[in-house]
This record gives C-alpha cells, sequence and structure tokens, in this order.
C-alpha cells in the first residue's frame, strides 16, 4: 500500500505492507534511526515521536495510519544546528546515560512543555508515565525538563 | 513486534465503514489501535482485516447540551481528560489511561468496545448510567453502560455493529464525580478502579451511583452502597461505612493475578470506593 | 589541582545521543543484510522429539533455517561458563538446544529471512513436537530429593558448594551470644532490562577468512576471546568485535549470548550479513537474570549491641545453564562481604549453586553485593529493634575505625581505606535525622505508618587485582588497557578497553588525560569497544573503569610526559631533571626559566620530524599501558530513606531519600551523582515494585513491561546526593568506583525504612517486593486478623 507523509519537512512516500509498524517506517525505510524501540507492549516510550503534533508512540501506529501526517522525529527536533531548548536541558542536566530512551524522552518532554509550561513536579514525573529509564532514576531527566520549561515558557 | 499480515481497508465516513463490515464480517474494527496493536505487536491477534475508522470525522465530536453530554467514539482520551464538558470521574479516569501518548491515540469507542476488565473507562461509565449509541445496517441503538458489558472482552455490540457516541448527564448541582484506582505497578491498568457519583442536598445524600472495575470480569455496578448511603449524612463515617456494602455486588468472579490476588483485590474494592466518594463528595459541595 | 578532573563537565558524547545519532547495533545496516529470529521453547522443560522447518524454509523470503543439530554438527562447541570453582558440575550449554529445552525461551532453531517480517512469520510455521517432562523453579526445592533434574550431568541439582569461615568457631561463638537475630529471606529474581534490547550483527569476508561481529556487549574483547577460543574457534586475528553505543548493560550484557554465536555462524553459512535484536519479550526470556538468592542467616552479638559472629547458608539460583561468570556472584563477590563496615571477629557462608528451569541468572548491578548488604543490613536493622537501640548508634558501635585500615575481615578481603562515621556525620546532617525520628514520632501518634530506614553498605569493586580473582576461579585476569596516541598536530586519540555504555568514559577519561597531560579535552577523543583498534582489554563492569581503566591512562600519560621532558630537555640543552612539566598549560620548561619552554604541540611535531631527538629515541609519542591493581577498592555508603504505608491499601509512598557515598576521588561529580542516583533507582525498583516471577510449573509470568513492573518517574522524590572522600591507595586516581553504590543501599535503605514504619504493629520481616498487598496482609495479621 502506497503512503505518504512529510517527516522532519520533507515529504516521503513509499510502498509498503499495513502491517508496518510507523516505527520501522522512519527506521527502515527512511533510515531515521534516532528514534528507538524499547519494548513490544507500547509501555518504555523510547519510540514517541511526533505525529500531527502530537506526541505518539510510533511502535503503536502503523505506518499506513500516518498516510498523510506530519511527522517529527528527534533528528528534526532542532532547529538547523540550534538545538532545541529541551536538547539542550538534557545535555546541560545530564538528563540521560546510554542514551537509549534519550530521544524518546525528549520528544514526549517537549510535548509536556509545550502543552503546559509552569508544571510542578509532580506533574513532570506524572507527565513521563509513558516514557522508561533504566539509568537516571529520572532525577535528572526531571530537572532538564523543569530547565527547559523555563526556557520555553510561554511555547504554546 | 512484528505484526502478523492483514487486509487494511481505511473507512471515510460512518457509512462506508458499516458498508465495509458488511462485505467483511470477520474483520477487525480499529480506531486508534492501542489496543489492537500490542496485541498484534506480541502475535496475540492475528485479525486477517483491519477496517480502519479512525479518519472518520462523524465519530469525532464532544459537545454539551442541556446538562447532557455526547462523546463521539473516535474522541481520544486526551480529548475526554481535557473537557471541562464531561462529568469529572470521567475526566478523571481518562487522564489516568495509559500514557499521555497513549491518551492521544485511543480512543474511548476503541477502549469500551475492547472491553478489557482492567480498563478504567467501563467502571465509570457504568457509574454515571451512560448511554451507548451504536449504528449498523439495521440501524441505531441505544444501550445502557450497564447492560453494554457483558463479560471479559464481551460487549452488547452485535456482528456489523459499531459504537457511535456515549452519552450522559453532566455533574449537575450539587452533584460531583470521582474516579480511584489501585494501579497496577507494571502496566498502570487498574487492578480495582472505583467510581461514584453523589448529590449531596442540605448536607444529606439524595442520590449516590457507584460502580468498580478491575477485579471483576466487567465493570459492575454497587447499587448496595448507594442503598446504604443515599438519606445518610454525608459524613466521612458514614461514607466509610456504605463503601463496604460494594461486598455485597462484587460477586464470585473477582480475579487475582500476580500483582494482587483476588482477595486482596476484594478488600481493595471497599477503599477505593470510598477514596471516590470522598472525593466525589467533596465535588458535590 | 587541574583544568578538568573534579569538575562537573557536560558529557561529550551527548550531541550523538540528543539528536538521534546514537551508533546502536540495532541501527546497523549493511549491503545485502539478512535477519534473523529465533524459535524459542514455550516450555520450561521438555524433550525435543522432532522439528519440522520445511514449511518455514518455502516460505516466500526465508533464506535457511538451522537448528541446534546444524550448529552442532559443523563444529560449534558449547557456551563456556568462565568461573569455575573446585568440583563444580559444569552441565553444557549449546546456543540453540540440542534435544532438550531447560527453560521457557530456550532456543531451538533460528531462521534467516530477508526482512524481520518475514522472520517472524517463519517462525509461526516451525513445527517443534515437545514432550513436556516435570520443572523446578525454586533454588532451594531443586536441590532437595525428588526434585526434577534438570541436566543429567548436576546430580541432584546442586552445581557446586562454595564455603568460607570455620563454621564450628562461628557456631560456637553464636551459642555463647547473649543475643542472634535469626532470619530467612528470599532476594527475588529481577530482570534486568537496560532499555536497548540485546542485538548482535555478523559479516564473514570470505576471501580473507575475516569476520565482524557487532554486538550490545560491555566487554567485546572478552567476547573476541570466547568466540575464537571457546564457541566458534574463528582464530582470534580473524575476528574482530565492534560493541559500538550499548544502551545500558547493568552486568546483563556482560555475558557470552547464544546469539552471539548464532548470527556470525550464520552469516558464514549462507554468505551474507546477518542481524538479529531482541523483542523486548526476548528480553525478558534470554537475558540473564540477576539475584535470586534463599538465605537463612544468623547474627550474634553481646547485650550492648557488638557484633560476634555471623553465620549465613545460602541457595543460588543459578537457572538453566551457568552463564559466563554466574557461579561467582553468589560466592567470591557475595560471602566475601559479609563483614561489611564492621568487627564481626567470626564469619562462616556456604552457597549451593543449584540448577533449575528458569532462565540463566548472573550479574546484575551490585552483583553478589547487594544480596550481602541486603542479609546483613536487615539482620542490624532487626537486632537494633531487639535490642532497642538507635539503628545508626548499633552500626557505629561496630564500625571498623579509620585507623584500622588496612582492614583484614575474616571472610578474605583487605579494606585499603574508609571512614565510615564521618560518611554516616554527613548522611545524619543531610536528612537532618533526628528531624526525621520526631517527624516518625508525630506521625505515629497521629495514627499514620511513617518509617525511617537506614544502612551502611560496602562493596568490593574495581576488579580488580588478577591474581585474586583468578586464584578464586575467573577463567580471566582483570587488568585493564590504556593507550594515549599524540598526533602530529598535538591531538589526542585515547584507546580503553574499559567499555561505555552510559557511563561517559568520553567525558571522564578525556578529563583524565586533559589534566595529565595539560592539554584541552576538546583535543581529545575516546575510542572505546572495538577490538581491532584496541589494545587487549577487558571491559566495563564492576565500577571498574575509573579504578583500572582510568589507571591503565595514568600510566600511560606518564610515560607521554617523560618522553616529550626528554625531548624537550634534548632540544633545549638542559638536564632532564632541571625540566618541569606543567600540567595545567601542557609546556615543559627549564626550572627558573618559564620561557625556555616547548609546548605540547611542538614536541608533538618535532616527533614527527624525528630530526633532533636524543640518541636512540623512537620516534613516536605513543604508549600503551596495562594497570593490574594490587587490590579492589571499597566504596561505602550511609542512606537514609524515609517512606509512608498507606493503612487501608498497604501502599508504600518514598518520601525522602538520602545518599551519602564514600566513592574516593571524584573525576566528574555530575556523572557521579548521576550513577548514584540511578543506582538507588534500581534499588528501590527491587525493594518495592521488580521481580522477575515463575509459577511453579517453570512459566515466566513477568514476561513483558506489563508484568514487570519497571520504576518509573513518579515512583520517586527528589533523591538528595551527598559525600565524603577518603583517596583509594590501590590506584594512581584514588578513586573507588561509583556505579553500584546506589543499588546496594537503595534496595535494604527503602525495605528497613518499610519495615520501620511496620515496627509498632510488630512486623518483623516481609520478602520483596514490598506490594501493597504483602503490607496490607502483614497489617491484617497484626490486627488480629481484621482490616
Amino acid at each position: 500500500m502506497k503512503v505518504s507523509m512529510t517527516v522532519n519537512g520533507k515529504t516521503y512516500t513509499r510502498d509498503v505492507e499495513p502491517r508496518m509498524l510507523l516505527v520501522h517506517f522512519l527506521r527502515d525505510e527512511l533510515g531515521m534511526t534516532g528514534t528507538n524501540i524499547g519494548c513490544d507492549t507500547s509501555q518504555c516510550g523510547a519510540c514517541t515521536i511526533h505525529m500531527n503534533g502530537m506526541a505518539v508512540k510510533s511502535c503503536t501506529t502503523l505506518a499506513v495510519q500516518a498516510d498523510g501526517a506530519t511527522i517529527t522525529t528527534i533528528e528534526g527536533l532542532a532547529n538547523g544546528s540550534e538545538l532545541h531548548p529541551m536538547q539542550k536541558a538534557f545535555w546541560e542536566n545530564h538528563g540521560l546515560q546510554c542514551g537509549y530512551c534519550t530521544p524518546g524522552m525528549i520528544m514526549a518532554a517537549t510535548k509536556l512543555v509545550e502543552n503546559n509550561p509552569n508544571m510542578t513536579e509532580a506533574e513532570i514525573r506524572h507527565g513521563l508515565e509513558g516514557n522508561i529509564c533504566r539509568c537516571t532514576g529520572y532525577e535528572n531527566i526531571v530537572r532538564s525538563v523543569k530547565a527547559a520549561a523555563a526556557q520555553m515558557g510561554g511555547g504554546d | 513486534m512484528y505484526p502478523p499480515k492483514f487486509d487494511y481497508l481505511r473507512a471515510d465516513s460512518a457509512a462506508n465503514a458499516l458498508e465495509l463490515l458488511a462485505a467483511n464480517p470477520d474483520a477487525k474494527v480499529m480506531a486508534g489501535g492501542h489496543s489492537l496493536i500490542p496485541a498484534m505487536n506480541l502475535r496475540l491477534a492475528d485479525p486477517g482485516t483491519i477496517i480502519d475508522i479512525g479518519r472518520v470525522a462523524d465519530f469525532k465530536f464532544l459537545s454539551a447540551n442541556d446538562g447532557y453530554v455526547g462523546i463521539g467514539s473516535g474522541t481520544t482520551h486526551a480529548e475526554v481528560a481535557a473537557s471541562s464538558d464531561v462529568p469529572s470521574a470521567l475526566s478523571e479516569a481518562a487522564g489516568l489511561i495509559g500514557d499521555p501518548q497513549v491518551r492521544n491515540r485511543g480512543t474511548v469507542g476503541g477502549n469500551i468496545a475492547h472491553a478489557d476488565p482492567a480498563s478504567d473507562l467501563p467502571t465509570v461509565l457504568v457509574a454515571l448510567d451512560a448511554t451507548i449509541s451504536t449504528v449498523s445496517g439495521s440501524g441505531t441503538r441505544m444501550i445502557k453502560a450497564g447492560d453494554f458489558f457483558v463479560d471479559l472482552f464481551e460487549t452488547a455490540l452485535n456482528d456489523g455493529e459499531l459504537v457511535a457516541e456515549i452519552s450522559m448527564n453532566q455533574d449537575g448541582a450539587n452533584t460531583g464525580s470521582a474516579y480511584a484506582k489501585l494501579s497496577n505497578p507494571a502496566s498502570r491498568y487498574a487492578m480495582v478502579g472505583a467510581a461514584a457519583r453523589v448529590t449531596v442536598e442540605g448536607g444529606v445524600f439524595t442520590a449516590v451511583s457507584v460502580a468498580v472495575g478491575g477485579l471483576t470480569p466487567k465493570a459492575q455496578a454497587a447499587p448496595s452502597v448507594g442503598a446504604a448511603l443515599v438519606g445518610q449524612a454525608a459524613t466521612a463515617d458514614n461514607i466509610a461505612a456504605a463503601a463496604a456494602a460494594v461486598q455485597n455486588d462484587l460477586g464470585d468472579d473477582v480475579m487475582g493475578d500476580i500483582h494482587a490476588s483476588a482477595d486482596y483485590r476484594r478488600q481493595m474494592a471497599t477503599v477505593f470506593v470510598k477514596r471516590a466518594l470522598t472525593k466525589a463528595t467533596e465535588r458535590a459541595g | 589541582m587541574g583544568n578538568y578532573v573534579g569538575k562537573s563537565m557536560k558529557r561529550v558524547e551527548d550531541p550523538r545521543f540528543i539528536q538521534g545519532q546514537g551508533r546502536y547495533v540495532a541501527n546497523l545496516k549493511i549491503y545485502g543484510m539478512t535477519h534473523a529470529a529465533i524459535k524459542r521453547s514455550p516450555y520450561p522443560h521438555a524433550k525435543i522429539n522432532s522439528i519440522d522447518t520445511a514449511a518455514a524454509e518455502a516460505l516466500d523470503g526465508v533464506i535457511a533455517v538451522f537448528t541446534g543439530k546444524d550448529l552442532a554438527d559443523s563444529g560449534v562447541n558449547p557456551i563456556p561458563c568462565g568461573f569455575t570453582p573446585p568440583d563444580i558440575k559444569l552441565p553444557p550449554h549449546h546456543a540453540l538446544a540440542i534435544d532438550r529445552v531447560r527453560h521457557v525461551g530456550d532456543g531451538v532453531a533460528v531462521v534467516i529471512a530477508e526482512s524481520a517480517y518475514i522472520a517472524y512469520d517463519a517462525l509461526d510455521l516451525i513445527e517443534v513436537d515437545y514432550e513436556p517432562l516435570p520443572a523446578v523453579v525454586d533454588a532451594k526445592a531443586a536441590a532437595q530429593p525428588g526434585a526434577p533434574q534438570v541436566h543429567d550431568e548436576v546430580p541432584n541439582n546442586v552445581s557446586f558448594t562454595w564455603a568460607i569461615g570455620d563454621e564450628a568457631a562461628v557456631n560456637a561463638a553464636l551459642a555463647a551470644c547473649d543475643h542472634v537475630v535469626e532470619l530467612d529471606l528470599i532476594n527475588q529474581r529481577l530482570i534486568p532490562n537496560a532499555m536497548e534490547p540485546r542485538a548482535a550483527a555478523a559479516q564473514w569476508d570470505s576471501a580473507m577468512e575475516q569476520m565482524t561481529v557487532w554486538t550490545s556487549s560491555q566487554n567485546p574483547h572478552t567476547i573476541r576471546l570466547l568466540l575464537s577460543a571457546f564457541t566458534l574457534g574463528i582464530p582470534e586475528h580473524k575476528l574482530r568485535v565492534i560493541s559500538p553505543d550499548v544502551g545500558g548493560g547493568f552486568g546483563s550484557k556482560i555475558f557470552h549470548y547464544a546469539e552471539e554465536v548464532i548470527v556470525p555462524w550464520a552469516a558464514r553459512k549462507i554468505g551474507r550479513p546477518v542481524k538479529w535484536v531482541a523483542t523486548r519479550s526476548e528480553s525478558h526470556m534470554t537475558d540473564a537474570h540477576g539475584r535470586d538468592h534463599v538465605t537463612h542467616c544468623k547474627l550474634g552479638m553481646s547485650q550492648d549491641g557488638i557484633f560476634q559472629a555471623l553465620h549465613i547458608e545460602n541457595y543460588a539460583n543459578m537457572g538453566a545453564y551457568l552463564s559466563l561468570f554466574a557461579p561467582m556472584i553468589p560466592t567470591a563477590l557475595y560471602h566475601t562481604l559479609m563483614a561489611g563496615l564492621y568487627k564481626t571477629p567470626v564469619i562462616y557462608g556456604v552457597t549451593y549453586g543449584t540448577m533449575t528451569n528458569t532462565t540463566p541468572v548472573d550479574a546484575y548491578r551490585g552483583a553478589g553485593r547487594p544480596e550481602a548488604s541486603y542479609v546483613l543490613e536487615r539482620l542490624i536493622d532487626i537486632a537494633s529493634r531487639d535490642l532497642n537501640m538507635d539503628p545508626i548508634e548499633m552500626r557505629r558501635k561496630n564500625f571498623i575505625q579509620p585507623d584500622e585500615f588496612p582492614y583484614q575481615t575474616p571472610v578474605a578481603l583487605i579494606y585499603d581505606s574508609g571512614n565510615y562515621d564521618a560518611v554516616f556525620d554527613t548522611a545524619v546532617e543531610m536528612a537532618d535525622y533526628s528531624a526525621m525520628r520526631a517527624e516518625q514520632a508525630a506521625a505515629r501518634a497521629a495514627g499514620k505508618l511513617v518509617g525511617v530506614g537506614v544502612s551502611g553498605c560496602i562493596e568490593a569493586s574495581g576488579a580488580g587485582p588478577s591474581a585474586a580473582v583468578v586464584s578464586l576461579g575467573a577463567a580471566i585476569g582483570l587488568y585493564e588497557s590504556g593507550a594515549i596516541r599524540v598526533h602530529p598536530t598535538g591531538k589526542v586519540t585515547v584507546l580503553t578497553g574499559a567499555h561505555s555504555h552510559g557511563q561517559g568514559h568520553e567525558t571522564s577519561l578525556a578529563q583524565i588525560v586533559g589534566d595529565e597531560l595539560g592539554i584541552p579535552i576538546s583535543d581529545i577523543e575516546v575510542i572505546h569497544g572495538d577490538t581491532e583498534r584496541l589494545p587487549y582489554g577487558v571491559g566495563t563492569y564492576a565500577s571498574r573503569s575509573m579504578a583500572v581503566g582510568g589507571g591503565a591512562l595514568v600510566m600511560s600519560a606518564q610515560k607521554i610526559r617523560d618522553k616529550i621532558t626528554r625531548i624537550a630537555a634534548h632540544q633545549l640543552e638542559a638536564a632532564v631533571e632541571d625540566m618541569v612539566y606543567d600540567r595545567t598549560t601542557g609546556t615543559v620548561h627549564v626550572k627558573g626559566a618559564p620561557d625556555k619552554a616547548k609546548a605540547f604541540g611542538e614536541i608533538a611535531f618535532a616527533v614527527t620530524l624525528a630530526n633532533n631527538l636524543p640518541a636512540g629515541m623512537e620516534p613516536a609519542l605513543e604508549e600503551t599501558s596495562y594497570f593490574d591493581p594490587p587490590n579492589f577498592t571499597f566504596p561505602n555508603s550511609a542512606h537514609i530513606a524515609k517512606v509512608e504505608v498507606d493503612k487501608d491499601s498497604g501502599e508504600v509512598t518514598l518520601l525522602d531519600y538520602v545518599a551519602v557515598d564514600d566513592v574516593g576521588n571524584i573525576i566528574n561529580p555530575l556523572l557521579v551523582e548521576g550513577q548514584i542516583v540511578g543506582g538507588v533507582a534500581q534499588g528501590v525498583g527491587q525493594a518495592l515494585w521488580e521481580h522477575g516471577a515463575y509459577d511453579a510449573e517453570g512459566q515466566l509470568l513477568s514476561g513483558t513491561f506489563m508484568d514487570y513492573a519497571m520504576p518509573r518517574a513518579d515512583g520517586f522524590p527528589q533523591i538528595r546526593v551527598g559525600r565524603t572522600v577518603t583517596p583509594s591507595p590501590s590506584n594512581p586516581l584514588g578513586v573507588k568506583g561509583a556505579g553500584e553504590m546506589g543499588t546496594i543501599a537503595g534496595t535494604v535503605t527503602v525495605v528497613n525504612a518499610v519495615m520501620d514504619a511496620l515496627a509498632p504493629l510488630g512486623v518483623r520481616h516481609l520478602d520483596m517486593p514490598l506490594t501493597a498487598e504483602k503490607i496490607k496482609a502483614a497489617i491484617a495479621a497484626a490486627n488480629g486478623g481484621s482490616n
């Protein structure tokens, strides 16, 4: 089946099986391997991307469902060479260790802050419920999100 | 992580969905896909044909009118969670489903048609006495939530029939509703969920509706709790005493697993009914 | 003080991770690449009568299907065990089972196909005729008469019995004690769950007879050695193993896994590259699990709380096969830590390593040391309550004192340094311990169940002295390599045998070399994880990379400095002993004449010209060193946690957590704190949520993230971290290692806190994970069965 979508500003058309997951489409068809796969039950959030402006788990979305969609992946989050404030905040606050959950974590956190730049710490922790990190104990991730929120404040 | 092969049909309207379903009676209907795709990823589901109703605009609405709110079956959990038109118990429960990413894609209709006993929405819809409207080739039907959920993963939907809308009374004057949940520590699904809607007038409960889920094969109304509470003063002691009456309504089919035994869940039904009632009562004030 | 060491520097590796440019094995794409999927046993124990692969082979897009027999027939050898105490029974561990499967997930066949989707389709077409056999799951039950036998080679399922200490002396001392605390406890099985599922890929160059293997491993050189000398027999010089970015390990990526054998074997067989990537469900079934001990323990003491004797009897579940280091964990890394921070004079311990029909168990963050700390610190916690003594006070009474180092414990180790009172002083102050106790008293008076938990833990890390570990039974030495290559322009490549899979070595090792040589870290690139580029190395585990890998780089830097100094002396016509190497600027000058100087870059270029070097000097600025430390290092900790238990439901809320650790000198505080906090979270995960659970028949019940409770962000308060520093004398940097202390202490601290909350109800001990249900049942039992 033919699907077409705009990923990080560029439109791609491919002929794929209906069963192909969006995350496989991004990784294997488009070669954008920044979006990782960490589980098979829609729990870990490593595969989080933005689809039509919303954070979505690309392992729980078929490529055919994304036909016509506008997608941003971690590779497209920065504005050219200028890192997104969330990327910068993760770097500055040591919000990552092995880096595997990081793309999904950053993509999820970006939308959390866009939707509510004034989250409490408890709201941040609850908001990250769909993203599992095994390395950091989340402390520096929460710090990173707070720091990014301060930079992104008013962004909506 | 690699779903089995299937044929994919995309509906562009409710009528088109019904046509496709009539022509492919064994097909699986998919809205957001957030119950179906994980099952296919584990190869626990092998639907053969999928009819995608995720783009059907007819099912995407949320509107309140005259104390009544109607929610299109294609409405996402995130949209319900963010709505101030729906009863508090419903927005609260919708906000506890999965996680933000799941709530952005998962739909109300898909959730209830799946009838997972550990899901949050069925419990709330039973407590709120919601009406589920369906469409099929032979017209429309209105089914009370209490009748819609039949058993484990089983609903009153007939072959060829789709959920179109879920509707219910808003939380009116002197009325509050709430949902309380004991989450599975791994999946975050409900091991015990309790929903309550109460009306308090002059410090006295004049209407109480309670349901529990997560521990029983289907969401279960708990009329004994309401019966124990209506006419009583809205006090913590009365709530605690009445909450225990949920035990009369649980039946013999309470379920357990490695995370919580049936006995424990049974005990927790009282605890979480109490929590839901307490919160609902505060909101009624 | 240098420019870098001791400073919280942002990581140089982060730009690739935050922009989606991580180089994980799963991202690899090679021309002609095929995809492997493995057919796995749904049975915990069964005889294989037959395997029919015809339908799978006939599927369009399937290239080949192989079984265990195919591998064995072509000469593939079983996967070895690398720690073999005397009299161990070593059952064969085939990469694919041949005639019997022994745990759910045991591989029986591999499909190689044009896509992963097709490979998985083919799995469904493989027909295996199994004859189910009775299974055994529990570590202790496996050793009882009549238990199902997992291997014919291991009678009674006891692979080894390992003991240390004088049991008669311990029993006599216990008999003479005023008070003995006796406890049965279970340290439950965990599933490590690094977020990157394991992956392996391989490419065979038939003309050159050269194999390249990519694997998500913590120690590529060890994997090369094992592939070469044991499993596949590919000559070591024709075998390149690359572990690029690895998404977390926590021990689980140390071992030589079946897929690392199957994938290169298949790549050679079919003449095309092969890639295999685990699904998370596969990880749950096949990554080596952690912990799983059943323990009976006794601690004897005088009435005033002075420890007199300790007795440990332990059953350790090895699972269905002996994973690479499995027998080391509940023996040499467990019983030797039973002295803890204390001067207990006599200690005896025995472990029975038993085979069961479960996934193999091996090192998981802390590896033996968390289990040891759990036993000891639970016993002390109960003892302090029995004797009505503050738990910190009781610990302080028994501490080894700062002037007693080096301290020979009764269980083999010689502790090198420490000041345990200082660690506790800092923790007590940070936590405001007395205020915490006062708040607890007030909460209790108000009818709430609030608990404060304390622990003082130690680990032996920085492994380690090769002679010691080999004498204990290890089949490899544990030194580490470090090479420094100075390029003509003065830029520097650092090569380390240690491996970073989240630790941030590309930053911390650059900080070390930057300060040793006095050059900017932007001029340094740290390379790891490729056997073809690096000197032989051992890899990263046991918190060894800074202590041992860092030590090797200090040695190489010293050699570079010496050579630069000699060249500068020669060119400036001064005596070598009159030269000063300024480690803040990287310049060498004549003492008392700072303008008679040579810069680092000048010497680098001069070496390349090679026309004006001291007589006989080789024209290169490249040095390789191997550091084999004289002793382990001994990080230690004082952690304090505060929890509240909901009386109605039994749910636990972690309210506060203070972690104070002495991990010796610190290279990068930001990274060390990250290690500690992450470690604590894993420890708390074991205490409250995580459980690799099997049913009695051997089915894995926690097979996905739907049933294995991973810690999430909302499970924690802010974790507060403090430190004290006593430098380790066992390595040039004075570091002790920070990777595991958090996990070792985190588990028992939180359990102690919950037990403290329940103490007024008379609850003495509950096994982990402390689920709401278990706690609620204990509350109900204390209330005479009512709710």
